[in-house]
């Protein structure tokens, strides 16, 4: 008998606690009707005149129109940036140019709130991520870099960096305003000028962040904004006055552009699409690793490209563990984004919201055993259960490809090399986890597995001196950090000989 | 009477071994029949640097330096072969000094090119190098010995394993390198040098799915074309020139590995 | 019968139904985990229902050398009726006292739902013979406390003698017979969170029926995360063997901001079953004060000024 049942006065327990609505205010934001495209500093209609409505996913309620950018637009803007990029931005001191990226940092922490409350709208990931992460990481990645521009020939021992000239850059809808920081500020601290193309779903933020600009004092044509959907890209791709192209996106779309550029010799990164294991090893700290199973795919609905998607629980622990994830899994909100104690938000769009439908229901006819814990979803917007996958072999579909939703695939391991073995195969290689307390077995799984960031005894962490990117299909090139500054950077013309 | 010299047979160099080339064919070059490596020769090649990238990236950054070394030595001490194998002795003496260079820099790149990042939170965080794994070397046609050898120190300096489609027209200065190489210590695959029509052969290292890098710098004809066969896997695909030499010419060919962890108690 | 080779020391066969793991924290996570918790926003009925939760779960505490029976009679009044003015306002779930102020807080407390809580086992350091420590807490139950608070002791727990410390509890939990007993870890001592755990998992063992974070007398007392590393003991010890443990985060809560923080991560690390005074109690003195200042801004839409709430 446990000593509970021996109480003979215990108190009426409550049923359950239910939070009241804390919606974050929506009045400190004001959009437009419509927005044109950024070209040399102003909003112009596309020539087109084509528009389309953005929505917000979590109730498919439209809230602004944006310009359809064509062949014409795109190459204004290409001369724009030209224009800019030889007529007084390469002219300008290194020290100057700074100063510009100190200001966009600042107006950015000054701004915040309204830009998050934005990108929560456009892109339905819950306020309480666009507050404190999105946010101050895209204010500090353009305060990291502005400190880059007057010391560049510091980073790069006996070479003499120049500026390339025109950067063409294209986003994702997962983080729109932290991937553009990730793409604009190097740039620009590097002395180039850049036409960027935010994803189609989510433009706004790109659009309001042409305000920064403006309030910034940056000059007309250094920094140019095309929307639109792919059409846009590939014409920005195609265009023969960019010097280079930075990509985030798909692994497929990422293999057209590098098919694109073939023979050009133009400059290209690419950061694409993963399938990252998370490894819990039967030492680890569980509760903390649960947590970090937890942030590593449920975190902005799963829309990560670093999303620790498989995990890979030794078998020891397994029963422990599933045990600890599904009790957490229950725990997470999902709903509004703009209520403050959301966890989960809104899908960003119709077709993610099918991709995941499509995969997860291939895991199920393929055998894995589904858990979805009990949650009201709203009848409007687009919305997916988070959801683990238990009895998960490597060869299904669901731990093959990349879901980029809130879906979890369970794999078991035995030993370290089989951990290994299984977190390795796979033509992905962005990143991965490990949860274990054994110090020597951090740095030689570390070592080991084929990816660019890996995470130890901890998952989705980003900062702007730390460099990110992929190994094999998972792109090239580094975003972050000195490392993040090279492929902004021509510093193959006067190079030293060392010989 | 003067004696009657032994040729030398011209042979392919997979996987520590010199074989003949599978086709059974050769082609003439500099009055030598040389191996004319087919599709499945370079497979096989392929196979084998993938098999050595362990043994060959988990040799300490020190081993790997006094193997290079090892390279220039044995050159050396064939330099009058190399010398008439090549434009003469002139190219020889760069190579040579080219592995000396290279050889030094395994175990101080590491240093150049990592980093430790200040995150903006209780983590450590560092940044290190590591090989991108098979690297597909189109080596220059000339200089065909120091060419090759440009290309091929930083590939393997850096713990990554080469597959080399030699000069077409001058192939025999780069047998006679596989020759030294084989006696350097360096393991069987880490360095595998095919020699044959570089027509017959670019096209299925560049779509290769096991190679993960490409320099197609000695690449002549279709470049456009070969350079989209090596998107089929995301390639790292460099230009690379005959008469660089540069730990950035390392750096093409390596990875960055970003690893945090938390600091506490 | 053929005998087991012994085992060596160090290896441990689990026993059934087996204790959880002892693993081990990380700082850095939990940390993280339980900022994130607090920063919950728990507005209008949400709030109000949790500061209500919070009065019905306070111990509300005196723990000075100064203590008389004076300052006694006026902290069982505050404890039965916390806001003279307002009568839905509940009864504290207990006061806790010194060993000699029990008489006079069992007189004080009679007919009400209020509990008497003693502290005891040579409090605050625990540094005292065992037998004296077990006395203590004899004589604390004859003189009427419902509740028990011990210290473990922490001399023996970072030394590695663990046995001592477990079985220290152990027969304290005998002495104290149907008082509910509450460990204090005093993890302001421990070191790490690495120490909490196996110290709670160590008091739970040896039948705890609380665990408590502190004695108050260190400025290092009761912090969110020490609270979730503790929560989470408890939450595996349920798993493992059905017993439910409560918890007593005590010392350094003295805003009602705060304990809405701790009551959102006890809701959200063991679920609404914990909901209750029968399994948590929030160790305070100043907190009370705070708390109906705010149910008070929450009922008449206001801020309040302290001039109107009785220093007791």
């Amino acid at each position: 008998m446990t000593d509970l049942e021996r109480r003979q006065d215990r108190s009426p327990v409550p049923s359950g606690w239910d939070y009241a609505p804390a919606p974050e205010a929506r009045d400190i934001l004001t959009l437009e009707e419509r927005y044109g495209l950024f070209i040399g500093g102003e909003l112009v209609e596309p020539g087109s005149g084509e528009y389309f409505p953005t929505i917000d996913p979590s109730s498919e309620e439209p809230l602004a129109e944006v310009a359809q950018a064509g062949k014409e637009d795109v190459d204004l803007a290409v001369r724009a940036a030209r224009d800019a990029f030889e007529n007084g931005w390469s002219d300008i001191s290194p020290a100057e140019r700074a100063k510009y990226l100190y200001r966009i940092a600042r107006i950015l922490q000054e701004r915040s709130r309204e830009f998050a409350v934005l990108e929560s709208l456009n892109g339905g990931k819950p306020i309480k991520e666009s507050r404190d992460v999105d946010l101050p990481l895209s204010a500090a990645h353009f305060f990291y870099y502005a400190g880059w521009a007057d010391k560049l020939e510091y980073a790069f021992p006996n070479r003499r960096p120049k500026a390339i000239g025109v950067a063409g850059q294209i986003i994702p809808w997962n983080f729109p305003l932290l991937m553009l920081a990730w793409k604009i500020a190097p740039a620009l601290a590097a002395g180039n000028t850049v036409v960027l193309k935010p994803a189609e779903t989510t433009p706004l933020t790109a659009l309001l962040f042409t305000d920064v600009l403006r309030q910034a004092e940056l000059p007309p044509g250094v920094v140019n904004i095309v929307t639109g959907d792919g059409r846009a890209g590939a014409e920005l791709v195609k265009h023969e006055g960019v010097d280079k192209i930075a990509f985030t996106g798909s692994t497929e779309v990422g293999k057209a552009i590098q098919r694109e550029l073939a023979g050009t010799g133009k400059k290209l990164t690419l950061e694409l699409g993963g399938k990252a294991a998370n490894i819990v090893f039967d030492d680890a700290a569980l509760d903390q690793a649960v947590e970090g199973i937890i942030n590593g795919i449920y975190f902005n609905q799963g829309h990560v490209c670093c999303a620790g998607s498989r995990l890979l629980v030794q078998e020891s622990i397994y029963e422990p563990v599933i045990e600890k994830l599904k009790l957490r899994v229950k725990t997470l909100r999902v709903g509004d984004p703009l209520d403050k104690n959301t966890d989960v938000g809104a899908i960003n769009s119709k077709q993610q919201l099918e991709k995941i439908r499509h995969l997860v229901k291939s895991g199920e006819e393929e055998g894995a055993e589904i858990y979805q814990p009990p949650c009201r979803l709203p009848d409007k917007g687009y919305w997916f259960v988070p959801t683990v996958f238990t009895n998960v072999a490597q060869s299904y579909r669901i731990a093959q490809e990349e879901i980029f939703g809130p879906v979890l695939s369970v794999l078991t391991f035995r030993t370290p090399d089989e951990a290994v073995e299984k977190a390795n195969n796979t033509p992905y290689g962005l990143s991965a986890g490990v949860w274990t307390e054994k110090g020597s077995r951090i740095l030689s799984m570390a070592q080991k597995l084929k990816a660019g960031v890996v995470w130890a005894n901890t998952y989705n962490r980003f900062d702007p001196t730390s460099p990110f990117g992929g190994y094999k299909e998972s792109g090239f090139g580094r975003e972050g950090g000195l490392h993040g500054l090279e492929s902004y950077l021509d510093l193959d013309e006067s190079e030293a000989r060392g010989g | 009477m003067s004696r009657l010299p032994v040729r030398k047979t011209y042979k392919l160099f997979v996987g520590g071994e010199f074989p003949r080339s599978e086709s059974g064919r050769t082609y003439e070059a500099r009055g030598q029949n040389v191996a004319r490596a087919s599709r499945k020769d370079l497979r096989d090649a392929v196979r084998a640097a993938r098999g050595a990238l362990g043994k060959w990236s988990g040799m300490t950054a020190y081993n790997r330096g006094q193997v290079l070394y090892r390279i220039a030595e044995m050159m050396e001490a064939r330099a009058a072969e190399f010398a008439e194998l090549s434009s003469g002795r002139a190219e020889v003496e760069t190579a040579i000094d080219r592995w000396v260079w290279y050889a030094g820099w395994a175990d101080k790149y590491a240093q150049v090119l990592g980093s430790s990042n200040p995150v903006a939170a209780p983590y450590f965080n560092f940044t290190v190098p590591e090989p991108t794994g098979v690297v597909g070397v189109m080596a220059p046609e000339r200089p065909a010995l120091d060419g090759l050898v440009a290309r091929l120190a930083p590939v393997i300096v850096g713990g990554n394993t080469a597959v080399v489609l030699a000069s077409e027209p001058e192939p025999l200065a780069s047998i006679e390198l596989a020759e030294a190489i084989a006696t350097a210590d360096v393991p069987g695959g880490a360095v595998n040098i095919l020699t044959g029509y570089r027509s017959e052969l670019a096209p299925w290292l560049a779509g290769h799915m096991d190679v993960n890098a490409l320099d197609v710098g000695g690449a002549d004809g279709d470049l456009p074309e070969l350079e989209r066969l090596a998107a089929e896997n995301v390639k790292r695909v460099v230009r690379g020139h005959p008469d660089r030499q540069s730990p950035y010419e390392i750096a093409n060919f390596l990875e960055l590995k970003t690893v945090w962890h938390p600091i506490g108690v | 019968m053929a005998k087991a080779p012994a085992l060596p020391s160090g290896f441990e066969l689990p026993l059934e139904p087996r204790l959880p793991r002892i693993g081990s924290v990380d700082q850095v996570a939990v940390e993280e985990r339980a900022a994130s918790l607090a920063r919950r926003s728990i507005k209008r009925e949400a709030k109000l229902f949790a500061l209500d939760l919070a009065v019905r779960m306070m111990d509300l505490t005196t723990l000075e050398g100064q203590d008389t029976p004076g300052k006694i009679a006026a902290l069982t009044s505050k404890a039965i009726r916390p806001d003279p003015s307002d009568a839905s306002v509940p009864s504290v779930a207990a006061v806790c006292v010194y060993p000699n102020l029990v008489p006079a807080a069992v007189e004080r407390v009679k007919g009400s739902s209020v509990k008497v809580a003693s502290v005891a086992t040579a409090f605050p350091s625990g540094q005292s013979p065992t037998h004296l420590k077990v006395a203590e807490v004899r004589d604390v139950v004859d003189l009427g406390a419902d509740e028990v608070d011990m210290v473990i002791d922490r001399g023996a727990f970072l030394a590695g003698r663990y046995a001592k410390v477990y079985d220290e509890i152990v027969q304290v939990k005998e002495a104290a017979g149907q008082a509910h007993l509450k460990v204090i870890l005093e993890v302001g001592e421990l070191g790490t969170y690495d120490n909490v755990r196996r110290a709670s998992l160590l008091a739970m063992a040896a039948g705890a029926d609380f665990i408590k974070t502190s004695t108050g007398k260190l400025p290092q007392a009761a912090t969110l995360p020490v609270t979730l590393v503790m929560l989470e003991a408890i939450r595996d010890v349920h798993h493992e063997t059905g017993r439910r443990v409560g918890m007593k985060p005590a010392g350094g809560i003295r805003q009602a901001k705060q304990a809405v923080q701790y009551l959102v991560q006890l809701y959200e690390t063991l679920g609404a079953e914990w909901l209750t005074p029968d399994l948590y109690r929030l160790g305070a003195s100043t907190l009370l004060n705070d708390v109906l200042m705010q149910i008070r801004k929450e009922k008449t839409g206001r801020y309040q000024s302290p001039d109107y709430f009785t220093i007791d």
